[in-house]
């Protein structure tokens, strides 16, 4: 998984301040709606808090779960952009809620949840459904033909080969691409980004047989890379900063080329 | 397994190539198309020099229209191709069509806004494209200053030419830009540094083509207007292919314009 850093460091600087106010009200409105109960619709609830030095989203969210509404529903698990599980739309945009300072922010904040997952309730959404349904059919696992012997050394692979592989690895499957992406919201079976990626991934893998053909079976068609009509809303919210817009030009070339 | 089961159809990939290539063409062809009209900011007689060349006047002793009804149907040919595929992409329905506008207004991204604006575009230029087409392709003889002053001014085509003008420049240098990101055409080994450079360009593109198709254009109504007298009579394109007893030419002396 990731290596970096949780939030970049340099614009963490200003906590150095001890935990004072930096002087900031701010408004937070966030769509509220838990479709399990008949009698919630939709509507946005508004909340205030100070802001502290150095504050995120989640640490926002937590204070006003723990000040105001005990019943907020979102997600959070490794608070440091690794688990893929905080994504939102943060004034209309996807991004982490974790990865997030209020301080690049303005003094009102919309929180909503991402659109195109199931919503379980408030901002937390079932982003694992989506991306279970895709990776199945895209069949993203390497599929090899030889048979694993535990006693014998792994095949060797080259480190930048490795290091290239690696890359298109750290996504962390937030589905931000896939809320970012016009054409995932209007076609629900898109792949999105995230699964283009992963194909992108798999290819690379010298451990993987498969083949472009086989590749263009799974991703030859307007669900898959030639559904992209290259909006790039993917590439400019991955929260990875994955090159989401050179792997799937590449992908829609070596299919044009396989086609 | 999936690789047992009957190949899936090469379709999906040639129309997305077809999508790309018809419009590129159209792209390049349009900005011929602004040059070559264009001339008409250096005069009258550039312009019908120009409009006689496209008749063939530098192959043959005389012009002939008909090759420029033949270029017309060509384009035409090449935009319902383009139309044809561009349909594929549009939103099939209100709902989706709701969903991506909702989705644009929310996100406020560049490229997912431009994207609706070739939509837009694309759609007005189904019927704006269409006329403009149609004209070039059964009265290419009366393209010429006066000819076309005419029809710009007194035959109320200066309307549908403002339309089409904004429509195709916005919509042409977008579906450049969205090319190059598409393919990876380009985009060197910095991309999104790339990126930023072509949208750059992109908007350089757009507001040179519209300053000049719209001194063109002013350029056309200013003639035409001091055309109206003589509306009414067909004005045949190259003043020096017609016998200069010709009865039905009321091309005034030149001196008169400008
Ligand atoms: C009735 C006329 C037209 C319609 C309906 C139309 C529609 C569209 C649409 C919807 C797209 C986006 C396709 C996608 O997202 O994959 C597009 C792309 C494009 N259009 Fe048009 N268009 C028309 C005429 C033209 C003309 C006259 C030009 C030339 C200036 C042009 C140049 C382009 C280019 C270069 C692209 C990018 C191709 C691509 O994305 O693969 N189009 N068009
Ligand atoms: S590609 Fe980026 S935005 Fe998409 S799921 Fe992976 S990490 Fe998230
Ligand atoms: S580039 Fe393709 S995958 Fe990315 S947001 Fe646009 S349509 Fe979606
Ligand atoms: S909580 Fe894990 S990515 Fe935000």
């Amino acid at each position: 998984m990731s290596t970096d850093s949780p939030v970049d460091s340099t614009s963490l600087s200003t906590s150095h301040s001890s935990r004072v106010a930096s002087g900031r009200r701010l408004t937070f409105k966030i769509l509220r709606h838990n479709p399990r109960d008949p009698d919630s619709h939709p509507h946005m609830a508004t909340f205030e808090l100070d802001e502290t030095p150095g504050m995120t989203l989640f640490i926002a969210l937590n204070a006003i779960r723990d000040e105001y509404a005990p019943s907020l529903q979102f997600d959070f698990v490794c608070r440091a952009g690794i688990c893929g599980s905080c994504g939102m739309l943060i004034d209309g945009r996807p991004g982490l809620a974790c990865r997030t300072l209020t301080q690049t922010l303005g003094e009102e904040i919309t929180l909503a949840p991402l659109p195109a997952f199931k919503l379980i309730g408030d901002l937390s959404v079932d982003t694992g459904q989506w991306m279970r349904g895709m990776s199945e059919r895209l069949e993203t696992w390497v599929h090899g033909q030889q048979e694993i012997d535990p006693d014998r050394l792994e095949e060797r692979m080259e480190p930048s080969l490795a290091e290239e592989i690696y890359e298109l690895d750290r996504c962390i499957e937030c589905g931000c691409c896939v809320a970012a992406c016009g054409t995932a919201l209007m076609r629900e079976d898109f792949v999105g980004a995230v699964g283009l990626n992963k194909i992108a991934r798999f290819r690379l893998d010298p451990r993987d047989d498969r083949t472009d053909a086989d590749y263009y079976e799974l991703i030859g068609d307007d669900d898959g890379v030639f559904g992209c009509m290259t909006l790039l809303g993917c590439q400019d919210v991955c929260p990875k900063d994955l090159t989401l817009q050179t792997q799937i030009a590449f992908l829609r070339r070596r299919m044009i080329a396989t086609g | 397994m999936k690789s047992i089961t009957k190949a899936k159809s090469r379709m999906p990939a040639r129309l997305d190539l077809l999508q790309s290539l018809s419009g590129l063409v159209l792209a390049l062809f349009m900005w011929f198309h602004m040059f070559f009209v264009a001339s008409i900011l250096l005069g009258a007689d550039a312009f019908d020099r120009v409009a006689g060349w496209m008749e063939g006047s530098l192959i043959f002793e005389q012009t002939y229209p008909v090759i420029v009804s033949m270029a017309a149907m060509g384009v035409f040919a090449l935009f319902v191709l383009h139309a044809l595929l561009a349909l594929r992409k549009f939103p099939s329905s209100y709902r989706q069509y709701r969903t991506f506008h909702d989705h644009m207004k929310r996100m406020g991204h560049e490229d997912t806004t431009l994207w609706f604006v070739q939509v837009f575009t694309g759609f007005a230029m189904f019927f704006l494209g269409s006329v403009h087409l149609y004209i070039m392709m059964t009265r290419p003889d009366t393209i010429g200053a006066y000819g076309s002053a005419n029809r710009v001014v007194s035959e109320w085509m200066w309307p549908l030419y403002l339309l089409l003008l904004l429509a195709v420049e916005l919509h042409g240098s977008i579906g450049l830009y969205r090319l190059a990101v598409k393919w990876g055409f380009l985009t060197g080994s910095n991309p999104v540094e790339s990126r930023r450079k072509l949208k750059r360009a992109k908007w350089g593109v757009t507001v040179f083509f519209l300053a000049l198709g719209l001194a063109s254009l002013a350029a056309f109504i200013k003639i035409g207007l001091t055309q109206q007298d003589h509306f009414g009579q067909p004005v045949l394109s190259w003043a020096s292919s017609v016998p200069a007893e010709h009865p039905m030419l009321p091309v005034p002396p030149l001196g008169e314009l400008s």
